[in-house]
């Protein structure tokens, strides 16, 4: 184990340089640059646009922009945000916990109805329920989430007025974010209602959200258990005259799960990365929608620095799965 | 009555005025985005100036729903016979916020004034470099050149002195990049070693104050009891950010918020059928069109442009592409600026006599470029869809045009060095001034390479009606000329104006006394809600 974690950490190093120079040629392809994309019809004097891109640093050669960059991140420097002139560290930390309180939930939903579901499509398999599921999952995972979250909203919010359209707290709820978790700090203040405000503003954004990652873990359950439910050691179980339930959530599940775990873990990284989409219909300050402003706006100390910290988070949930995996299934604890 | 730990005392203030719900009027406005940050010299976007405008006064301002000039911090103000002096006389006892950091000491004085231009003006104030440093629209209104110097004469006056005479310069001052500033507070914010917060957490001596700005999700301000004009009715006004279009008008239909901007064109109908909501509308101040490169054969003969003028099909286009957002234009400003002229009849559609006044011309077969630029503009929302039809229509009288784009930086770079035959471009007015429409696009000094008269006509009657009319601030003599240059304009036909855009504002029918500004921005001072 500790040889494990020894080696995939060395490999953070590299990882962070390779992403940290992908993310800076990337960026820097984009034509335009921050000043030129402000300028409107009247266009801007040649001196005074060189003069501006001098003032922000942005007339250095490339590499000489990305040694410094570079220099500066060693030291815990991400940079200063070209549009709104504060660090982009801050602007991170202040968004970042919105993109996770959604994305956590976003997940429970989805394991919460997505497991279950897969198991029993499993076990039934062939039945109605069985393709009820599967044709329920393919539509989710093929359906346009802008379509799907404004065709909520439309119906539940505008028409029949039982959840809230956007926002994460009800207007009347004045907080003062201690944890940057609405519901935390709904329950930190005391106040009469703000939490159960703040779980309503949660249910069609994390429904919307996790409709792709329910669609994946269903389906993902359902093949595991069905390859787990044809082997040898099932059979044997049966035949030692073990209830069907234990069968299936003892021996079943708990080897059918391995694949999933991963699957989960590979979802929690996408999620984290910023639901841009849901972040933008919901009106939910996340990193997602920050970043993909930064783009237009070509702020590209934000946008280096938010890949940057985005990387390390997938990176880091990367390894807990694999660290999870190696857990759940001995043989590859054990191996060598 | 609900109890709230709250460290910020003006966080309490707030809740405590939303707790009393009976008494305490809440406003609450979808805004369409993220304010950059609250001061608006060193902004760009409507946006930025939107989340700044309850704040700051200016000495001059734009009346509700005009583009006239209003006394503002300015009381009155004296003009020079030569027009390089203008003298303005401050109101007394006008008082700017407080917040968390800093209690004025003194009311509003000249000083204030002078600090204010100082920022912009001067690269060596200690304040030229917060935050970027970038004073964009100080810059672009000409500003540096113009002003010769910004002097106190007395706490209650201040002088401007110019280098040249220039009418729209009163205009400017209305603009939103000369908000009034804080002197004590900025200086209090360079004493503590924060002066970037004079831009994050500003003072002014608008209708309301600053309270919080949660990032990308709300702002709030509460009412300014103190202000100029009378304490507004709204006492606590609201930013909700709400980023999609559709999301803001189901808040509206939902009564989440009661004002709600830039509507999808698709939803206006349902938006009107709504009992609980009143739709307002108004033309922008800008205008879109197609621009005849007159130096390049044969956009020299009048008589070809007057011919295309009437080749196109302005309505099919206003309702294809603006989906009825567009007022069809003829005159090169907007009907909402001053000295519009309603005299002027637009050219008739009528392709048949196009293709006669084309042969009379001697111009048989005509193969030429059509640009049109690759983004959304204010004054354009499909470009490539017009240019479209404006090819299809110029087939039919036998003219191919070939359509053309570029990145959009690219685009208007190559478009003012005139590399074009006939170009699609638009222009939206920074100060509501003739001028600023006509001089800007129309004269022969932008007629220059590089210039923004992209039709690189340089007529010099319009020209001299135009320089006259800067030199005199007397605004009935002024509109004579105006007047009269639009009838040149209609003569010479350098362009095909297209359309003004129209401005939806859908608001719940509780709100009243709002009034659509031309500039785009959105101002709640005189604002009621019902119940």
């Amino acid at each position: 184990m500790l040889r494990f974690l020894l080696t995939r950490v060395s490999l953070v190093i590299p990882t962070f340089l390779g992403i940290t120079a992908l993310a800076f040629i990337l960026i820097h392809l984009v034509p335009g640059d921050p000043v030129e994309v402000r300028v409107g019809e009247r266009g801007i004097a040649p001196e005074r646009h060189a003069q501006l891109l001098h003032e922000m640093g942005l007339d250095r050669p490339w590499w000489q922009q990305f040694l410094s960059y570079v220099g500066d991140v060693l030291q815990g420097d991400l940079g200063i945000s070209l549009i709104t002139h504060r660090p982009v560290l801050d602007e991170f930390l202040t968004l970042f916990p919105a993109t996770l309180e959604l994305s956590i939930v976003a997940v429970l939903f989805a394991v919460a109805i997505g497991l279950p579901a897969g198991v029993v499509a499993a076990v039934k398999r062939g039945s109605i329920f069985d393709h009820v599921v599967m044709g329920a999952s393919l539509t989710g995972y093929s359906m346009p989430i802008f379509w799907w979250g404004l065709l909520l909203i439309l119906t539940f919010s505008v028409q029949l007025h039982l959840t809230p359209v956007s926002g994460r707290i009800s207007l009347e709820y004045f907080l003062e974010p201690v944890t940057g978790l609405m519901t935390i700090d709904a329950l930190l203040s005391g106040e009469e209602g703000a939490f159960r405000s703040a779980l309503r503003h949660l249910i069609l954004p994390s429904i919307v959200l996790g409709t792709i990652p329910l669609a994946v873990i269903a389906r993902m359950t359902r093949s595991s258990m069905l390859e787990v439910l044809n082997e040898d050691y099932i059979r044997t179980a049966r035949a030692k005259g073990l209830s069907g339930r234990r069968v299936i959530g003892v021996h079943a599940l708990r080897n059918a799960l391995i694949p999933v775990v991963t699957v989960i873990g590979l979802q929690v990284g996408t999620l984290m990365g910023g639901a841009i989409l849901t972040e933008t219909i919901f009106s939910w300050p996340g990193i997602g929608k920050w970043l993909v402003e930064s783009i237009g706006r070509r702020d590209y100390p934000a946008l280096q620095g938010g890949v940057l910290l985005i990387a390390s988070l997938v990176m880091s949930v990367n390894l807990l799965v694999d660290m999870l995996y190696g857990l759940l299934n001995p043989r590859i604890r054990h191996r060598r | 009555m609900n109890k709230r730990l709250l460290g910020a005392a003006a966080a309490a203030a707030l809740a405590l005025g939303f707790a009393a719900a009976a008494e305490a009027k809440t406003l609450v406005y979808c805004s369409e985005g993220s304010p950059e940050n609250f001061n608006p010299q060193i902004n760009t976007t409507g946006t930025s100036f939107d989340a700044a405008y309850p704040i700051f006064s200016r000495l001059v301002e734009f009346g509700p729903g005009s583009t006239e000039v209003i006394p503002g911090l300015a009381e009155k103000w004296d003009v020079s016979d030569d027009g390089l002096t203008y003298t303005f006389h401050l109101r007394k006892g006008v008082k700017f916020h407080s917040n968390k950091a800093f209690k004025p000491t003194r009311d509003f004085n000249a000083d204030d004034v002078v600090a204010t231009f100082n920022r912009m003006w001067k690269a060596d104030d200690a304040y030229a470099k917060v935050s970027g440093g970038a004073y964009d629209y100080f810059n672009d209104m000409g500003m540096p050149d113009l002003l010769k110097a910004v002097e106190k004469v007395d706490d209650n006056t201040v002088k401007f002195s110019l280098n040249k005479p220039e009418a729209p310069f009163i205009a400017n001052l209305a603009m939103d990049f000369a908000a009034i500033h804080s002197k004590e507070y900025m200086d209090a914010m360079l004493k503590a070693g924060t002066p970037e917060q004079v831009d994050q957490a500003p003072i002014g001596t608008g209708p309301w104050s600053l309270v919080d700005y949660q990032k990308d999700a709300v702002i709030r301000y509460k009412v300014n009891p103190d202000y100029f004009r009378g304490k507004q009715k709204i006492d606590n006004l609201v930013y909700a950010i709400t980023p999609d279009a559709t999301a803001r008008m189901a808040k509206l239909q939902a009564g989440e918020c009661q004002i709600a901007p830039y509507p999808n064109p698709a939803d206006l109908q349902k938006l009107k059928a709504d009992k609980n909501l009143q739709v307002m509308e108004q033309e922008g101040l800008n205008v879109g069109y197609l621009a005849f490169n007159v130096e390049k054969k044969p956009f020299d003969d009048k008589r070809v442009r007057q011919a295309l003028n009437m080749a196109i099909d302005k309505d099919a286009i206003i309702k294809a592409v603006y989906q009825g957002a567009g007022k069809p234009a003829h005159n090169p400003i907007p009907p909402t600026i001053w000295s519009y002229n309603e005299n002027i009849k637009a050219y008739p559609y009528d392709p048949k006599k196009a293709q006669e006044m084309l042969k009379e011309a001697g111009v048989t077969s005509l193969s030429t470029d059509l640009w049109y630029m690759p983004v959304q503009r204010p004054y354009n929302p499909d470009a490539k869809k017009i240019a479209e039809l404006v090819q299809a229509d110029l087939a039919k009288i036998g003219i191919t045009a070939e359509l053309k784009t570029f990145e959009w930086g690219e685009y208007r770079k190559r478009l003012q060095a005139g590399e074009h035959q006939m170009g699609l471009l638009g222009w939206t007015g920074d100060n509501g001034d003739p001028d600023n429409f006509m001089g800007v696009l129309l004269s022969c000094g932008s007629a220059r390479p590089g210039g923004q008269n992209i039709a690189k006509w340089c007529n010099q009657d319009f020209t001299k009606l135009l320089d006259e009319a800067r030199q005199t601030a007397d605004q009935a003599k002024r509109t004579e000329l105006y007047m009269k240059a639009q009838e040149i304009f209609h003569e010479e036909a350098p362009w095909f104006p297209i359309a003004h855009s129209v401005v939806y504002m859908p608001m719940s029918k509780k709100v009243s006394g709002y009034k659509v500004h031309p500039f785009g921005t959105h101002i709640f001072e005189g604002v009621d809600i019902e119940g």
